[in-house]
């Protein structure tokens, strides 16, 4: 395999160079005092931890160029520990450098293959093992013994059965109803939809009983993002228009990529997207997806006002919110 | 008495009650190469060192629970804001204990570093070939810590509970949940539940701080000990072997340097922990599925991987009433699944194509092997590209650009870069074979010119030395392996396709330069 080309002789280790300390008594004198120095500025920054620990108040800024306005307290902690911590590494080192000895030695290494005889043994000691058991020839023991430790290792997955319930049709459902009002998050007050000028845009949740016990698990799903454009602006279907009431387009805030909340709007363009991933949703075409790795649009919530003017569903969703999921029917 | 009669006296008490001496003796005197890529790995076992003790000292304050909290702390943006405790115990630590932010800001930066420091020694030894028999196996330990290591630092900060957190878990669920047939219920056990429900804290601090430190203890315990048993790997030249190892004994050279370097690391990280703050959930405010902030980005060392998320097309089979999110699948799960096993694997992988089944403790010059360094370049191209789409909107809004445009270089640089990369990186190999040539047979120019009798100007070279012309043509250079298609009586082999294939990739493997005989010196200075 290798080369039979003659090659260059290896010359050796090189000779060695000797350090100023090692045949000047006063460079190692010298070398000893700059270890010890480092040491001794060690000591100077555990210092100046406790100083500050006990010191400097915590609510004390002072201003340092560059940085800016800084946390003395903090500071002071985490430069004394930085300080305490660094020179000792850096005097260990110069130590070692300096004044311990720098001749390099040389260690044979020996392969790890075992002698052939020991291999040998070792096989045939490997091979009696597994005929002294009877592995070669009981082969109902070997089956049976198979089966009962791929079993066995159901039962771990079994006791894990109740880290959480069965999903059963929650991901598909929200709390929006019909009748549902929509509320200002945060708030919870109910809008009317003269409240809302061409071009605003406003966070909504349904309205529920307690709204201090809302539970994040349902903002997760019912967060909903309201938008008032001109009528004209909108490029919809019929029965997606028809969801609007005077401009005021709803959909959920729950990107239907993977969940983050699509929380930024481009007036101008009239485009929502989501800082997580970028997928873009044209709000004119109905939160189509025009960028990005989002699949689907954003589900937009059917919304009418009640006699008094307030916002309110005038349908649940008609299709789950949110990233997908293998039981979504998405046709 | 003297210090080095105490110590000897200590020594002798420690073998009358272990009768470790014959042990000791021989491993007090252990040879270390020195080397300052050697430290790449230091500096992550002593960063994980640094996680232990910081890490402690935050688990004395920090309460690992979902249960909603009003914050009555000392910091007023929040003050009366709904929480969970494990947010509002974050911001005690952060503001009320002495030291805390200090110790949040350490723990942070030495995971950042940890993983830094990982990828670094990763890339080390996969270009220098260190990973060769015998250390396969201890390669693969390292391609686990890594990926136990990615795992560990989103759980670790997703501890906080803080908005930018809590978005990354919900990208992390959405991953569960996009699993076929399973993914929804997986998701519900994860969570107990709905996301983001009361449960998931908890139960990632038990898996944060008990069971992958536990794991990661376990693995860099076998690492280091395999390293010690088998000695470390140095770097070709004068003087040393595949059967020797030159360098500083263990007592007290290493010893002094190895301990002198643990407080170094741990200095510079207490350092940047004092003057450069990450992470200042108090910014972010508690967790909320309905907000979000702008520019979301997990630490780096996920990056790549938001990042092919990102750059994903909008893919979905819709059928039969169930949906497969290719867009999260293929991203999430399946690219990166095939770049860890291929990464895990590629020892093996090399040594089928080069056909070398030998023990290997000199380590390569990285253009002595072109096309493992050629493939190096390209995975890493790969990632970073990943990377930089991971940061578009970072990056769109500091140099100007629309994320569309970075969107866009990404989705065809993913595919196009790497190659390129690879290409690149083999002919610069080849050319620093050939540079080397020139050196051994022609030797350094010097810059001097002379003016012959006959009016020529020449440029005088001078010879290289002995040490430097060994080192530069110590390299083998293994011939491409013979597979020919028929054997010795004429029958086609089995395997005709996977032996095609294999022979191609051996003769693109020992594609180089030939490097200089003795004979070529000879024959030059002949003339």
């Amino acid at each position: 395999m290798s080369n039979e080309i003659e090659a260059i002789k290896d010359p050796g280790l090189p000779a060695h160079v000797h350090r100023k300390a090692d045949h000047d008594p006063e460079a190692a004198k010298r070398a000893e005092r700059q270890v010890a120095t480092m040491f001794g500025i060690s000591a100077l920054g555990t210092i100046l931890l406790i100083v500050s620990y006990i010191f400097i108040p915590d609510d004390l800024f002072i201003f340092i160029p560059v940085m800016g306005d800084q946390n003395a307290h903090q500071l002071g902690l985490g430069l004394g520990m930085a300080i305490s911590l660094f020179f000792i590494g850096m005097g260990a080192i110069h130590w070692a450098k300096t004044l311990m000895p720098d001749t390099e030695v040389v260690a044979q290494r020996h392969e790890f293959r075992s002698p052939d005889s020991d291999r040998k043994e070792f096989v045939e000691a490997v091979k009696a093992g597994a005929g002294a058991a009877g592995l070669g020839r009981r082969s109902l023991i070997k089956k049976s013994l198979g089966a009962a430790l791929g079993l066995s290792a159901l039962s771990p997955l079994l006791l894990l059965r109740d880290l959480g319930p069965l999903p059963k049709k929650e991901l598909e459902t929200t709390t929006w109803k019909a009748g549902t009002f929509l509320v200002t998050d945060p708030g919870n007050r109910r809008i009317k939809a003269s409240d809302l000028e061409v071009g605003a845009v406003a966070q909504v949740l349904p309205e529920i009983e307690h709204p201090e016990h809302r539970k994040l698990s349902d903002i997760g799903k019912d967060a909903v993002l309201i938008i008032r454009l001109r009528p004209e602006e909108f490029n919809l279907e019929p029965d997606r228009l028809a969801m609007t009431h005077e401009g005021i387009i709803a959909f959920s805030k729950i990107c239907s990529h993977m969940g983050c909340a699509v929380a930024l709007y481009e007036q101008q363009t009239k485009h929502l997207l989501c800082p997580c991933h970028q997928s873009t949703f044209d709000v004119t075409r109905a939160a189509k997806v025009i960028f990005g790795p989002a699949a689907r649009p954003l589900p937009q919530l059917d919304i009418t006002v009640d006699g008094e003017g307030y916002l309110v569903a005038r349908q649940p969703f008609s299709e789950p919110v949110g990233p997908s999921f293998w039981e979504r029917n998405s046709q | 008495m003297t210090a080095e009669a105490r110590l000897g006296s200590v020594a002798n008490y420690v073998d009358e009650r272990t009768g470790a001496a014959a042990w000791m003796k021989k491993n007090l005197q252990k040879v270390f190469p020195d080397h300052w890529s050697f430290l790449l790995g230091e500096v992550a076992l002593y960063s994980f060192i640094i996680l232990l003790l910081s890490g402690t000292f935050l688990t004395f304050w920090f309460d690992p629970s979902q249960r909603e909290v009003i914050y009555e702390g000392g910091y007023e943006p929040l003050e009366g804001l709904k929480m969970s405790a494990a947010y509002a115990s974050t911001l005690h630590i952060s503001f009320e204990v002495r030291g805390g932010l200090l110790m949040r800001q350490i723990h942070h930066w030495a995971a950042l570093i940890f993983m830094a420091a990982i990828v670094a020694h990763l890339l080390r030894v996969f270009f220098t070939g260190a990973f060769r028999k015998p250390r396969e196996g201890n390669w693969i330990i390292g391609v686990g810590l890594l990926t136990l290591g990615i795992v560990e630092g989103f759980l670790g900060y997703s501890l906080p509970d803080d908005l930018l957190s809590g978005t990354g878990i919900r990208i992390a669920e959405a991953i569960i949940q996009a699993l076929p047939v399973v993914g929804s219920y997986l998701a519900y056990f994860a969570f107990g539940g709905a996301f983001p429900g009361e449960a998931f804290i908890p139960r990632i601090y038990t898996v944060h701080v008990l069971l992958l430190p536990g794991a990661f203890l376990a693995l860099i315990t076998a690492h280091l000990m395999l390293v010690w048993y088998q000695k470390h790997t140095q770097y070709p030249g004068p003087g040393r072997t595949e059967k020797n190892v030159v360098g500083y004994p263990l007592m007290p050279v290493y010893m002094a340097k190895a301990g002198g370097f643990f407080f170094i690391v741990f200095g510079v990280i207490a350092f940047l922990s004092a003057v450069a703050s990450i992470n200042p959930i108090w910014l972010y405010g508690p967790y909320t599925p309905g907000q979000i902030s702008a520019g979301s980005q997990p630490d780096w060392y996920m990056g790549w991987l938001d990042g092919l998320v990102r750059m994903a097309p909008p893919l979905e089979t819709h059928a039969f009433g169930h949906t497969i999110s290719w867009n999260i699948l293929i991203p999430g799960l399946i690219v990166p699944g095939i770049l860890f096993t291929g990464m895990a694997l590629y020892p093996f992988i090399e040594s089928w194509i080069t056909g070398d089944k030998r023990e290997h403790h000199l380590l390569d010059r990285p253009r002595n092997a072109p096309n493992r360094t050629a493939l190096g370049a390209m995975s890493l191209t790969f990632m970073i590209v990943a990377l930089i789409n991971g940061g578009n909107d970072i990056i769109a809004t500091h140099f100007s650009l629309t994320i569309n445009q970075i969107m866009w270089f990404t989705r065809f640089g993913i595919f196009i870069l790497p190659p390129i990369a690879f290409v690149v990186t083999k002919r610069l190999c080849l050319s620093l074979q050939r540079a080397d040539r020139e050196l051994v047979l022609h030797g350094r120019e010097t810059g001097r010119l002379l003016r012959l009798p006959h009016g020529e100007f020449v440029e005088v070279h001078e010879p290289i030395s002995a040490e430097k012309a060994y080192l530069l043509t110590s390299h083998e250079q293994a011939a491409p392996l013979e597979l020919p298609a028929v054997d010795g009586r004429g029958v086609k082999r089995a395997g005709a396709i996977r032996n095609k294939i294999r022979s191609r990739m051996s003769v693109a493997n020992a594609e180089a330069v030939a490097k200089v005989s003795a004979e070529d010196l000879k024959e030059i200075d002949s003339h």
